[in-house]
């Protein structure tokens, strides 16, 4: 089950570049779909949301833990099941998502803010 | 001070409001005014968080917010007052005269609406209402962020 796949939720072009930045590194494509807020009502986004996840299962990858790409996808995953949401999304988490995708949406979230915050360092003088 | 800011936003409270408004104006408490999300612990939980302990949060229905306004206004602190949609601030205001104005921060497209302004997009209805709104004397102006602009009704309605 190695279908399970990432939507990045984020303000202006973050997600889009992430995507990227993910795509360049790894040569992987398709495993992640990038969703901007960029004009964006809660109507709006809940149907971009629900355009980029299809049929789950996946897991929502959020800029930051509130505001409207959060609330939005806190109540997609609360509506549908199969959603995890992880905030604070970055490129090591991603990274390290992309090559494990064959887990259940909760245990991909888990495991996504673990490999993110191990890459939160502050490097000695 | 008082309530610095009634906005209109249909993402409530998000980074606009509580880094581009709460950091220049200081702001220490918000006030969501909604009949929906009044109603739902879950729904209140939510926008709660990415809120700093800093501010405080209250949840007000229409009718509970009309009769706290003054309250809120006499607060020496600084506070903003959120409302999802055109027809809860006209509500507000036909129930509260003390509210003066009307921040158009955030409408955006649903079938039925023209745009207007890149970040407000109105129903010839919501056009009119909130151009009544203004003929009652309330100051209703467009403005997403404290640096753009603050757009006269006139000019988006």
């Amino acid at each position: 089950m190695s279908d399970l796949r990432g939507i990045i939720v984020s303000h202006a072009a973050v997600a889009q570049a992430l995507v990227a930045a993910v795509a360049a590194i790894t040569g992987i494509e398709g495993a992640l779909t990038p969703v901007s807020n960029e004009g964006c009502g809660t109507e709006a986004l809940a149907q971009r949301l629900s355009d980029a996840v299809g049929r789950g299962p996946a897991v929502l990858f959020v800029d930051l833990p509130g505001g409207s790409c959060f609330t939005s996808s806190a109540r997609y995953a609360k509506q549908h099941a199969d959603i995890a949401v992880v905030t604070g999304v970055n490129l090591a988490m991603l990274l390290d998502f992309v090559f494990h995708r064959d887990v259940t949406p909760d245990e991909a979230a888990r495991r996504a803010m673990d490999a993110g915050s191990k890459a939160i360092r502050v490097t000695a003088a | 001070m008082t309530l610095a800011l009634y906005r209109i936003d249909d993402r409530l409270i998000h980074g606009q409001v509580v880094v581009g408004w709460g950091h220049p104006l200081n702001v220490t408490f918000i006030v969501l005014v909604d009949d929906e999300v009044r109603s739902s612990d879950w729904e209140q939980d939510l926008y709660r968080m990415g809120v700093p302990p800093s501010i405080e949060v209250r949840f007000a229905s229409v009718d509970e917010a009309a009769r706290e306004l003054s309250a809120w206004e006499a607060d020496p602190r600084v506070g903003i007052l959120l409302v999802g949609d055109i027809d809860t601030a006209v509500a507000l205001a036909e129930r509260a005269p003390q509210v003066r104005r009307f921040n158009v921060g955030g409408v955006h497209h649903r079938t039925g609406r023209t745009e207007r302004l890149r970040f407000v997009y109105l129903s010839e209805d919501e056009a009119r209402k909130l151009r009544a709104l203004a003929a009652r004397g309330v100051e209703v102006t467009a403005q997403d962020v404290p640096t753009a602009r603050a757009v006269p009704v006139g000019e988006f309605t």
